[in-house]
């Protein structure tokens, strides 16, 4: 016997939890959150010697402005990018939900881009709606091309969808260099410029609502998130979604069509992703390049599973992130530092909130004291 | 007397979250060269308490001690080095490798040996206890009987002295069984002590030398296998008097519902799963299947359901009590088969994997074959909350509410909550695999209840069942399938437990005899 070894009991021991109220993992999240700023503070007053106050004060600056002059105009810039950020992910909800991998939101963003600006380029003398309905349409089309492919290899021959929708993102890529190229302007540049610049022109861009050149962005996204909500929540597709998701034998015995189902989906799912390029290209660049989607088909995923597949909290998330990031570039401008050190603090933060659903799902028991245990 | 005691278990206390108390202030011993029968209903702790012991679950409070020592299992690992090892129900082998790699998995670095040196020391287990295992042979193409063997040999190569068996002879035939337990007395006689965690009151009678006995995480005793009857252990069991006969009521008009025709099905590796089946099924009738399992049982079911594609020639018939009309099942998909007009319920052999979705609540799971019903794109979850509700109600489903993932219930009630949506349907053939496996006696004389009701009603029910005395005291007829072909139908009530074994392992037709020494 080597009962020698086993006389102590753990230190610690993990226990998953039953249920934890809702009220009570709001605030493990937002003690979480607390607790990553003192941290991220601690790191960069020792690395910096920058005031850690200081550093939080730019980075909300960064993504609200620090003066009266600008805060309607960067506040109004951190929403677009939120709202871009949100729609990407609200596309790869269903996709998630039903468990298919979908890391291509980053191609299927660039085609539903490179659609819409070869509308705004070649059908610039349409009348605005129908020009604006051959950009919609074009847009989902080219997104859910691109969710298509993949998902059909998928139902037919049960190919891996997590290379295959990564693969077709450098496909994207090449064919955004090779439009990129095409429709350089000025030539030489190797740019597209912003495509039908000039105060008389401007087709095919978003019009202004209530004096704000990117409401209409908010409008659609919000409109999207709202139906995105409703449709996993509550509709028959919805539910086929969430059972596929958990089992796809159960699926086959309740009668669903699982291949059906993964194609419909990967549709949704691309094409809502190909309009969130529509609306970067026609609500806010109003040009493509390579860099159009900036790794946000990525951010996308972290915010999609972050929030559980729910849209509403998604808006937190995705505000959160997008917020965290311009403060990151606004410190690496301020305190004259590389922008790997505001990403550092965005990381640290990051790491705590998804570290504080291990204390969401499980709790801790120290080992009692040696006299309790006699 | 004190150092005849090997493990020592102490006030063991375990809740999961605050509303479950899966075991509350045991205390027990095993002593050395024994076996004890772990006895319980559902959901009485009995898994949990062996869990402890051998380290996949600490207790919040309570000591155990090993050999008169005080210990603290933290992991599998201590167990084994502690001498105790568990065989659990899902065998924790690695498919694509031998007996001898598996055995060697796991194995302290210091301590590894190389491949030959292990197979003579699972040849010397073997022999030394009567275990037929071939150390060369890939795990995937054992016979369940074959992996659990092998389970015990890991085992007991690894060094236990107790060994702790969950369930074992669930997946096991009659005569595997007996070998079963024809080693464990030779292990006992090398001093070994073996806690065996079963239901089954006739086996405990016949293997072990005293049985404890749980109750809804209760200690509630301990007596001498020789002084116990059913009757005496079922009382503490159950803690009631519960009535052990299965009614069989005879009902006189019986219809033809379903005609199975030369059905041959291939298994998803292509083998012949299921070879020139034919045989009918009657409304007012509880039709049994018996076989080893993997004896085409799965197939048979999924063929009827629509999950399963036949071989050309196959036919099932369903005669439609309304119309009178005649349709042909076969190539036909879960969706069209209902659509036809067939009234089909079916209770899948793999609860969680197959017949709910685990993640879902009541509500979620009543609507799983029906949520397409009426033209709206949303679902409709109002009836479905309904019928959770009077399921919950009726079949006295112990949840916290019928939102609750099912998958957190325990097995017995996640049993009742998918015969409940099956029977809901009001189904004109109701088809249950194990329906009964792993639930306590209290449930499984519910479930067989409702099929006796269904079948009053006029349903067709065909019930596929491994414990040959419930097939005898339930069915009217038994179909025994044998290796993939239908070796006989019989009557419930002259045949006899002998023939039916009989038929299940050999073959009546001379021209096949498939002994790849499998069943041997």
């Amino acid at each position: 016997m080597t009962a020698a070894t086993h006389k102590r009991d753990q230190l610690v021991r993990m226990v998953r939890r039953e249920t934890m109220p809702l009220w009570k993992s709001v605030m493990v999240r937002l003690i979480a959150v607390v607790a990553s700023l003192l941290v991220a503070g601690v790191i960069i007053y020792l690395l910096t010697g920058a005031s850690p106050i200081k550093v939080y004060e730019s980075m909300l600056q960064g993504a609200f402005g620090n003066s009266a002059a600008n805060y309607a105009q960067k506040s109004w810039i951190t929403v677009r990018d939120t709202m871009m950020l949100l729609c990407i992910a609200v596309g790869l909800a269903p996709a998630f939900k039903m468990k298919f991998w979908n890391i291509g939101a980053e191609g299927q963003v660039l085609v539903g881009g490179i659609a819409t600006a070869a509308c705004m380029i070649y059908l610039k003398n349409l009348p605005p709606v129908l020009l604006f309905l051959c950009m919609v349409g074009a847009s989902l089309l080219a997104g859910a091309v691109w969710g298509l492919l993949p998902a059909v290899f998928k139902a037919k021959w049960d190919t891996n969808e997590t290379l295959f929708t990564l693969m077709m993102n450098y496909v994207a890529f090449q064919l955004t260099s090779f439009f990129v190229a095409k429709w350089e302007n000025p030539i030489g540049s190797n740019k597209v410029g912003i495509i039908n610049q000039g105060a008389q022109n401007q087709q095919g861009w978003f019009p202004s609502i209530f004096g704000q050149d990117y409401m209409l962005n908010v409008i659609l996204v919000m409109a999207l998130t709202v139906g995105m909500f409703f449709y996993l929540k509550y509709s028959k597709q919805g539910y086929e979604i969430a059972v596929i998701g958990d089992s796809q034998n159960t699926a086959r015995y309740a009668g669903i069509s699982v291949k059906k189902v993964i194609i419909r989906t990967m549709l949704i799912s691309g094409a809502i992703c190909g309009l969130a390029g529509f609306i970067t290209v026609s609500g806010s660049a109003h040009t493509i390049s390579t860099s159009t989607a900036g790794g946000k088909g990525f951010t996308a995923i972290i915010v999609a599973w972050l929030a559980k597949f729910n849209t509403f909290t998604m808006i937190l998330v995705a505000l959160l992130i997008t917020v965290l990031d311009k403060g990151a570039i606004q410190v690496a401008t301020q305190f004259n530092i590389s922008k790997d050190m505001s990403n550092m603090i965005t990381g640290i933060i990051l790491f705590f909130i998804i570290g504080s659903e291990f204390f969401i799902n499980y709790k801790l028991i120290m080992r009692k004291k040696e006299k309790e245990a006699a | 007397m004190e150092n005849n005691i090997a493990v020592s278990m102490k006030h063991i206390t375990k809740a999961f979250g605050t509303k479950v108390v899966a075991n509350k202030d045991v205390s027990m011993d095993i002593r050395k060269g024994e076996i004890l029968a772990l006895l319980g209903e559902n959901g009485s702790g009995k898994t949990t308490l062996m869990n402890m012991l051998s380290g996949i679950y600490h207790q919040d409070s309570g000591q155990i001690f090993v050999g008169g020592q005080e210990v603290h299992i933290t992991s599998p690992k201590d167990a084994y080095d502690l001498g105790i090892g568990m065989i659990h129900q899902h065998f924790k082998l690695v498919d694509v490798l031998t007996a001898t790699e598996n055995v060697a998995l796991g194995m302290d670095k210091k301590k590894a040996k190389n491949n030959r040196v292990i197979a003579k020391a699972i040849e010397d287990i073997c022999s030394k206890y009567g275990f037929d295992v071939d150390p060369k042979k890939k795990v995937y193409n054992m016979t369940v009987s074959q992996k659990q063997t092998l389970e015990i040999v890991k085992t007991l190569y690894r060094g236990a002295n107790i060994l702790i068996l969950d369930e074992p002879t669930a997946v096991l035939t009659p005569q595997e069984t007996d070998k079963l337990f024809a080693v464990l007395r030779n292990m006992k006689a090398d001093g070994k002590s073996i806690i065996i965690i079963t239901h089954k009151l006739h086996e405990v009678l016949a293997i072990s030398d005293r049985v404890s006995i749980l109750r809804k995480g209760e200690y509630i005793g301990t007596v001498q296998t020789s002084e116990a009857t059913v009757q005496s252990l079922t009382e503490m069991m159950v803690g009631q008097k519960v009535e052990l006969d299965i009614e069989r009521p005879e009902i006189e008009d019986k219809q033809l519902r379903l005609s199975v025709e030369h059905l041959t099905c291939l298994d998803k590796y292509g083998v012949t799963a299921l070879d020139d089946v034919s045989f009918d099924a009657y409304g007012g009738e509880i039709l049994g299947i018996a076989g080893i399992s993997g004896s085409g049982q799965k197939q048979l079911l999924e063929s009827i359901a629509g999950l399963q594609e036949a071989q050309p020639g196959s036919s099932i018939i369903y005669f439609n009590p309304e119309t009178g009309e005649k349709e042909q099942i076969i190539g036909k998909n879960v969706t069209q088969i209902k659509k036809m007009g067939v009234a089909l319920s079916f209770v899948p052999e793999d609860r969680l994997g197959m017949g709910l979705v685990g993640t879902m609540g009541m509500t979620d799971n009543m609507m799983l074959r029906s949520y397409k019903r009426g033209h709206s794109i949303f679902a409709d979850r109002k009836a479905p909350r309904d019928l959770a509700n009077k399921v919950k109600d009726e079949l006295e489903v112990m949840t916290p509410s019928i939102q609750t993932p099912v998958r957190r219930l325990s097995g017995g009630n996640v049993q009742k909550v998918l015969v409940g949506r099956e029977i809901a349907s009001e189904p004109t053939v109701l088809m249950a695999a194990y329906a009964v496996r792993g639930l306590d006696i209290n449930t499984s004389y519910t479930i067989y209840h409702l099929l006796n009701e269904e079948k009053k009603k006029g349903t067709a029910v065909i019930y596929v069942g491994e414990d040959l005395d419930v097939l005898l005291a339930l069915c009217d007829r038994i179909a025994v399938l044998c290796d993939g072909k239908l070796n006989g139908i019989v009557d419930g009530r002259t045949v006899t437990k002998e023939e039916v074994g009989e038929l299940m392992t050999h073959l009546k037709e001379t021209e096949v005899t498939a002994d790849d020494g499998s069943n041997a």
